[in-house]
């Protein structure tokens, strides 16, 4: 298979692009991906490539244009939605988890819901209260929805491709922080990621570092720390909130009995906690020290950088959280 | 106003006894349905279209049934029974039984036998109506010519969600009929009470949709209309707007048991004059199609019909208690245990 160090944003664009030559029933909906070539330029070119029937412009109606794609998913369209960004996908909660999600369900299994909804989630720079939200951990708390969270670009490829090809609705989570993030991609239509199984990134045998997205490379950062202070940590990318791969993290901790769980969702009844609270449950004789957590600060997101940034973990929280589970 | 019923004798005599048949079945079904829920064989919320048949039956008459698409919100009983959907499997459902279209996992409030495209089925008020939308966009981004009729009440009629598709509708050409059935309650706030303006037919407008008010009581009126409309978004692919004037004689829901709350009885008995039943049997008594004996033959065997429908849903099972992890996902289970 051909390798190609692509941007994770042009992992994205790649893996779009040959699914939508491999089927017909696949098409992008969404604000400004056409002709405006896309607010973080995700999609840059498929609107001359593919044109209006197939890179589809939306006037500015999350609810709306989210429930027309589920409505055409149910008729055997494969819909790519893209939201500007994840914070607005509040708007169309209820599309998304009082209809989307339901579906297969209520009908018996009569119907399904090939869709992706797929947008930048988190913190980007400056962007303030309303467009900063992380929204994956709400959604991993709905039965139906599958939710995943690549932190990079071979991931984003390889994961897109089994979101599109995906019989369920599919929340496809993008931090705006990683779209510049360079890696080598295996490409090719056979390349594709399943979803719940998590990844050792890095080996370590004193702590376990749990992440997902921006917050793996994150954990990647402070690992490097903790080896000046002798701490040998092991970091584990879940990738796949819902479905969870709970073995992966379950063996790790096993084995270096000491875990931080790190996300960048506020820290208050984020998904962060419930990782924290499974290790705790299933791992609990293994454990040397309890269950640290990391998260963002319980504030609505400040405009000014120096505020912001205090508000987004950093592998210095993450190695003064780290510490106190060695004291 | 609505626009007057004309006086029509270029249906069939063969073709009035069916729609005539077609609304005594539901009728007689929905009957049946408040009397479970009354009995504790039905649960949750359960609503009749007692009343509203004539505006079903009409618009279904005017499409290629299994072909075309329908949709609707919870009040969604009807539509199935027109479609040939199995009566036996949706009555199950209703009761929350394993042999039920969806397997007890849907009730009332989501009827679904998406093989023949009945759609469901929703319970979100105005929340299914971009999932309409929805598939009218399907058949159109596949070149087929298949019309949407997509069901909502006066009450649905004021959600943003339903102004936002309207828009997507007329700029995308979508072939969607979007029908408000102003049956003049919203629950129990009428009309009057719930919008600002009460001709709902007008919501279409702003958007360039064409859009008329309909009566839904005279159903050879309505299939008169169903099919003119029907043949105009087939032929156009493009989307149209009706409000259709009906009333429901029940309560909204069968929880609903105090009309009185938010109707008088002398409103009521002044509606009930306007009894599509009633008015097709009026009909076919003045042009001697059918005399009292024969309706009365046909009540019966409706009757006979919805007992016998009842009585078969009632010997289905309840599910095991393992399929509750059953149809989550099409390709997992989900997590098992509290």
């Amino acid at each position: 298979m051909p390798v190609q160090e692509l941007t994770y944003r042009e992992a994205i664009r790649t893996c779009i692009i040959e699914e939508m030559d491999a089927n017909q029933d696949v098409f992008v909906m969404g604000e400004d991906i056409g002709r405006y070539q896309g607010t973080f330029r995700v999609t840059q070119g498929l609107f001359e490539k593919y044109g209006e029937k197939r890179i589809i412009d939306t006037p500015i109606v999350e609810p709306g244009f989210t429930g027309i794609a589920i409505g055409a998913a149910m008729t055997g369209l494969r819909p790519i939605v893209e939201m500007m960004t994840m914070s607005f996908s509040i708007l169309a909660l209820d599309q998304i988890i009082n209809h989307a999600a339901k579906i297969h369900y209520m009908t018996g299994g009569q119907a399904r819901v090939p869709l992706v909804v797929r947008g930048p989630g988190g913190a980007a720079n400056q962007l303030s209260a309303q467009h900063s939200h992380s929204m994956e951990g709400w959604y991993a708390h709905v039965p139906g929805l599958k939710v995943v969270a690549p932190a990079t670009a071979a991931d984003a490829y390889g994961m897109l491709r089994t979101a599109i090809r995906d019989d369920n609705p599919v929340i496809f989570t993008e931090n705006p922080g990683l779209y510049a993030l360079k890696s080598d991609v295996n490409i090719g239509e056979g390349e594709s990621i399943p979803f719940g199984k998590a990844n050792v990134v890095k080996e370590g045998k004193d702590l376990t570092l749990v992440g997902y997205s921006r917050m793996v490379h994150v954990c990647l950062k402070a690992a490097e720390m903790l080896e000046k202070d002798g701490i040998d940590a092991e970091v584990v990318d879940l990738r796949s909130l819902l479905p969870l791969d709970m073995d992966t993290v379950r063996n790790s901790v096993n084995k270096t009995h000491r875990a931080m769980v790190v996300s960048e969702d506020w820290k208050n009844g984020g998904y962060g906690a419930e990782i924290a609270a499974r290790i705790a449950e299933d791992c609990f004789d293994e454990l040397d020290a309890p269950v640290g957590r990391v998260g963002g600060l319980n504030v609505p997101m400040p405009y000014v950088r120096s505020l912001e940034l205090l508000c987004i973990p950093n592998e210095n929280d993450v190695v003064t959280s780290v510490q106190k589970l060695f004291k | 106003m609505a626009k007057p019923a004309q006086v029509d004798l270029q249906e069939t005599p063969a073709k009035l006894e069916n729609f005539y048949r077609q609304m005594l079945k539901i009728r007689a079904f929905e009957t049946r349905c408040n009397q479970i829920y009354r009995s504790g064989k039905a649960g949750g919320y359960l609503h009749v279209y007692i009343g509203m048949e004539a505006t079903a039956v009409g618009w279904l008459d005017a499409l290629k049934i299994g072909y075309d698409n329908v949709i609707t919100a919870y009040r969604d009983h009807a539509q199935p029974l027109l479609m040939g959907t199995d009566p036996v499997r949706t009555m199950a459902e209703i009761m929350g039984r394993s042999d039920g279209l969806s397997r007890g996992k849907g009730g009332s409030m989501h009827i679904y036998d998406i093989e023949n495209r009945f759609w469901g089925g929703w319970g979100i008020v105005g929340g299914h109506v971009p999932l309409g939308a929805g598939l009218a966009f399907g058949s159109k981004y596949r070149g087929e010519d298949r019309v949407t009729l997509n069901f909502m009440g006066d009450g649905a009629a004021n959600a943003g969600v339903v102004f936002e598709t309207l828009n997507m509708a007329a700029l995308w050409d979508l072939p969607c009929i979007f029908i408000i059935e102003n049956n003049e309650f919203a629950m129990g706030t009428r009309l009057e009470y719930h919008a600002a303006d009460t001709e709902m037919y007008k919501r279409g407008l702003p958007f360039g949709i064409k859009s008329e008010r309909l009566d839904g009581m005279d159903v050879i009126q309505v299939a008169k209309d169903a099919k003119r409309i029907v043949d105009w978004v087939r032929e156009n692919q493009k989307p149209y707007l009706v409000e259709i004037m009906n009333y429901r004689f029940s309560g909204h829901g069968a929880a609903d048991n105090d009309r009185q709350l938010y109707r008088t009885k002398e409103e009521e008995t002044e509606n009930e004059k306007r009894d599509p039943i009633a008015r097709l049997e009026a009909y076919l008594l003045a042009n001697n199609l059918m005399n009292e004996e024969k309706f009365e033959a046909i009540r019966d065997e409706i009757d006979t019909w919805a007992d016998e429908v009842l009585e078969e849903a009632d010997k289905s099972p309840f599910p095991e208690p393992h399929e509750v992890y059953d149809n989550v996902y099409t390709d997992m289970m989900p997590e098992q245990g509290h």
